[in-house]
């Protein structure tokens, strides 16, 4: 028995790492559009929740 | 505006600070001890709760969920309250979660060192002491999420975001790799085989570095940076990148533990890939906390708190940035199994959470005890012995590392390889293992000075137990704005923000697992291949007893060095009733997955009596009990039964016949040892051992033919 080639008899295997990245790549995408278009304000804000007390 | 008085609590945060710096003591003098036997095998004792297979899990297990695990709690109980403006939600629960934790870590460490262990790294911990974490841990969850409800501010800050990540991706790892059958009170068997175990293993382990080593702390960080330099965070968009990216890669990378091992291809490409990608955001997260110091850089010639922070940081730039390159297949090549990963490991361990956790305390006792620091001059000493430690930690592992995986690659103009003793490429480094004790020494040194002078420093001070302030309540029927972005939504939503991580890290779990896991119904298992019998299933537990999986790997590369030296590479279909998978991660001495017929059963008998008595100048400690201590065979038939509810294929009924199968091959071993002239009982310790030993990975030469017929 071959077990290098194992992998080859799952249906569709290469669909696997595919989907996955193109989930993070859309998803990063989307997070970084979200934080270029934020306000100064907002991150003014969040950025001294620590200092406030 | 209305304003509500309250305080925060403190109490809790002392004690976790104490629990913190006493378990810090306790898990580095292990470590220390057993750094020392690696160059003074005597100090084993000949006892088996000081072997280094038992110590080493006791420090593993110690500096992370003791030292570091309280130090997470003494961060987070402190910058939580004071982040969302809230009280903690119950002090009853606050002391549950401390008692609780500092039990399990007590259980730890006596069953560990009485031989309790599943063998999974980082995972040792038996069932009931899973049962405990969990409970604790839900504690802990319970707590966090009612105070986050209980806020008195709209957002949550971002260090929050990776309190709760932490929360829930610890939750979930520690669930699925304790996935197991309980055989007796203290012994079980994990429900995964092999390639399969060795993948979830892998998973947790990894992950188990990414949520409980380094998220928590990148949340501490987000604070306390901030918090000692008086200034914000230089770029909160970059923490909420580093955030979602960091969270997203981990869970993906922990295949690149297993880079050329019989784990599918894919799978390990899959690792590598995505250890790779991790660099962005790890970097971008030191970054972040390196350059709030701008503008400020004089403070950190002054505060000893930054100075910490800053090597911890940096530290945490440098671990990060070599493990992406350790993940490379040509790069893991050469340094796994080897003093590498350990100094990479101690790298991350000693400079970021060490000196994180050392700039906290040095931040928070003095500020709870409204004080001033005792002495800044031993403080400073702390830092710089601390850092000296560190270098003379690591520089020599890495050193040791390198030699002696190029010894052994190493092969002769004729092709042989050049060192084809294991003990060589042992014996060449133990100066290497000399300067990393001398290191751990100075650091544990530091460590002590730092213990001594927050004691002066408390003594000094009067503690505030109860920190009274006042803040606006929150107007929980606030409007929302129209056009409001899913993103402010979510952060302002503690538990849909919870989902939405756990929807994350799902994600990279499953692509990783479900394939492998679908692999045992694709590939025909190789025929040859059979369970154990009783006698080496038992000796496979006391292999697991005394860690002989802390020193030794049972996984031959394909690599020509490897088969000249081992033998045939390891297969994934040889490893099919290997509940748990005993791969290894380190090779203190050689691999064992051909060891089965490579010596005669004598030779097996005086190595465990005394290894040197067979290799002179061997580092392994004796085992003189397996020679006097009677094998116990009352669970024979209740680990068969586990072992077939499992799906491992012995015939109906053969639970009751166990015992009898094992005495039969207990007494041809015994008759065997008598021909070479040593003369003992059947029913050892050692025996079984030796059966165990002289079974492994030899069912694919087709040599062994096992009856297991029930009568």
């Amino acid at each position: 028995m071959k077990f290098r080639n194992y992998l080859e008899s799952i249906t569709g295997i290469e669909i696997y790492p595919l989907i996955s990245l193109l989930l993070f790549t859309i998803f990063f995408a989307l997070l970084c559009l979200y934080l270029w278009k934020k306000d100064k304000t907002w991150v003014t804000k969040m950025k001294n929740i620590p200092l406030e007390q | 505006m209305n304003t509500e008085k309250f305080s925060y609590d403190n109490t809790i945060v002392k004690n976790f600070a104490y629990a913190t710096m006493f378990w810090g003591l306790v898990g580095m003098l292990v470590g220390l001890i057993a750094a020392l036997q690696m160059v003074f095998p005597e100090l084993s004792f000949n006892l088996p709760y000081t072997t280094f297979g038992r110590l080493r899990p006791v420090h593993t297990n110690a500096v992370i969920f003791a030292f570091v695990g309280n130090g997470i709690f003494m961060g987070a109980y402190y910058s939580l309250q004071r982040l969302v403006k809230a009280r903690m939600y119950s002090d009853v629960l606050s002391k549950i979660h401390f008692w609780g934790w500092q039990l399990i870590i007590v259980l730890a460490a006596v069953t560990l060192l009485l031989g309790y262990t599943t063998s999974k790294e980082y995972a040792e911990l038996e069932w009931p002491i899973d049962i405990l974490i969990t409970l604790i841990w839900v504690v802990f969850g319970w707590n966090m999420f009612g105070t986050i409800l209980n806020r008195r501010v709209q957002h949550l800050y971002v260090a929050v975001w990776f309190y709760i990540a932490t929360f829930i991706t610890v939750a979930v790892l520690h669930i699925v790799n304790s996935i197991e059958i309980p055989v007796t009170f203290m012994k079980s068997y994990s429900w995964y085989a092999g390639v399969q175990d060795a993948l979830v293993q892998w998973w947790y382990g990894h992950n188990a570095v990414a949520f409980f080593l380094t998220t928590p702390y990148l949340g501490l960080m987000y604070y306390f940076i901030p918090k000692a330099a008086n200034r914000p965070v230089y770029s909160y968009k970059l923490s909420i990148i580093h955030f979602w990216a960091l969270i997203f890669l981990y869970i993906w990378a922990g295949p690149h533990h297993l880079l050329y091992t019989a784990l599918p291809d894919w799978a390990q490409t899959l690792g590598t890939v995505f250890s790779i990608m991790l660099l962005a955001p790890s970097w971008g997260g030191m970054i972040n906390g390196l350059l709030t110091l701008r503008g400020a850089w004089d403070k950190v010639r002054e505060d000893v708190v930054l100075k910490f922070m800053v090597v911890a940081v940096t530290a945490y730039g440098m671990s990060t940035f070599e493990g992406p390159f350790m993940s490379l297949k040509n790069v893991n090549a050469i340094s796994h199994f080897t003093d590498w990963t350990i100094a990479h490991a101690h790298v991350g361990a000693l400079g970021w959470n060490g000196f994180l956790t050392f700039g906290m305390l040095y931040f928070l006792l003095p500020k709870m005890f409204n004080v001033q620091l005792y002495s800044k001059k031993l403080a400073n000493f702390h830092f710089w012995i601390g850092t000296l430690g560190i270098l003379f930690y690591a520089i020599p592992l890495y050193w040791a590392g390198f030699t002696q995986s190029t010894m052994w690659k190493e092969f002769t103009a004729d092709g042989y390889l050049r060192y084809p003793i294991f003990l060589e490429t042992v014996t060449q480094i133990i100066p290497m293992y000399a300067m990393r004790a001398l290191g751990g020494a100075l650091y544990l040194v530091g460590a002590i000075v730092m213990t001594y002078n927050l004691i002066k420093t408390v003594k000094l001070g009067s503690f505030v137990s109860n920190e009274d302030t006042e803040a606006a309540p929150l107007n929980k029927h606030e409007k929302e704005h129209a056009g409001e972005h899913w993103h402010r939504w979510i952060e302002k939503k503690p538990v849909q923000f919870g989902i939405l991580s756990l929807i994350v890290i799902l994600i990279g779990g499953l692509v990783e697992m479900v394939p492998t896991f679908l692999v045992k119904s694709n590939i025909p298992t190789i025929s040859s291949v059979q369970p154990y019998t009783p006698l080496e299933l038992q000796g496979r537990d006391i292999y697991i007893r005394e860690g002989c999986n802390t020193c030794h790997s049972q996984m031959i590369r394909p690599f020509r060095s490897e088969t000249e030296r081992y033998g045939e590479y390891s297969k994934a279909g040889e490893f099919v009733y290997d509940h748990p998978f005993l791969w290894g991660s380190k090779r203190n001495g050689p691999d064992l997955h051909r060891i089965g017929g490579k010596y005669p059963d004598s030779w097996h008998y005086n190595h465990m009596d005394d290894p040197t008595s067979m290799s002179p100048g061997s580092l392994m400690p004796a085992y003189p009990w397996l020679l006097d201590d009677d094998l116990d065979t009352s669970d024979t038939g209740a680990k068969i039964r586990a072992m077939m509810k499992m799906g491992v294929p012995y015939p109906a009924g053969f639970d009751q016949v166990a015992n009898v199968h094992l005495s039969n091959q207990s007494k041809q071993i015994q008759m065997n040892l008598s021909k070479e002239g040593i003369e003992t009982d059947a029913n050892k310790e050692i025996i079984a051992m030796i059966a165990y030993l002289q079974r492994l990975g030899i069912d694919i030469k087709g040599q062994n033919k096992v009856d297991f017929t029930t009568k």
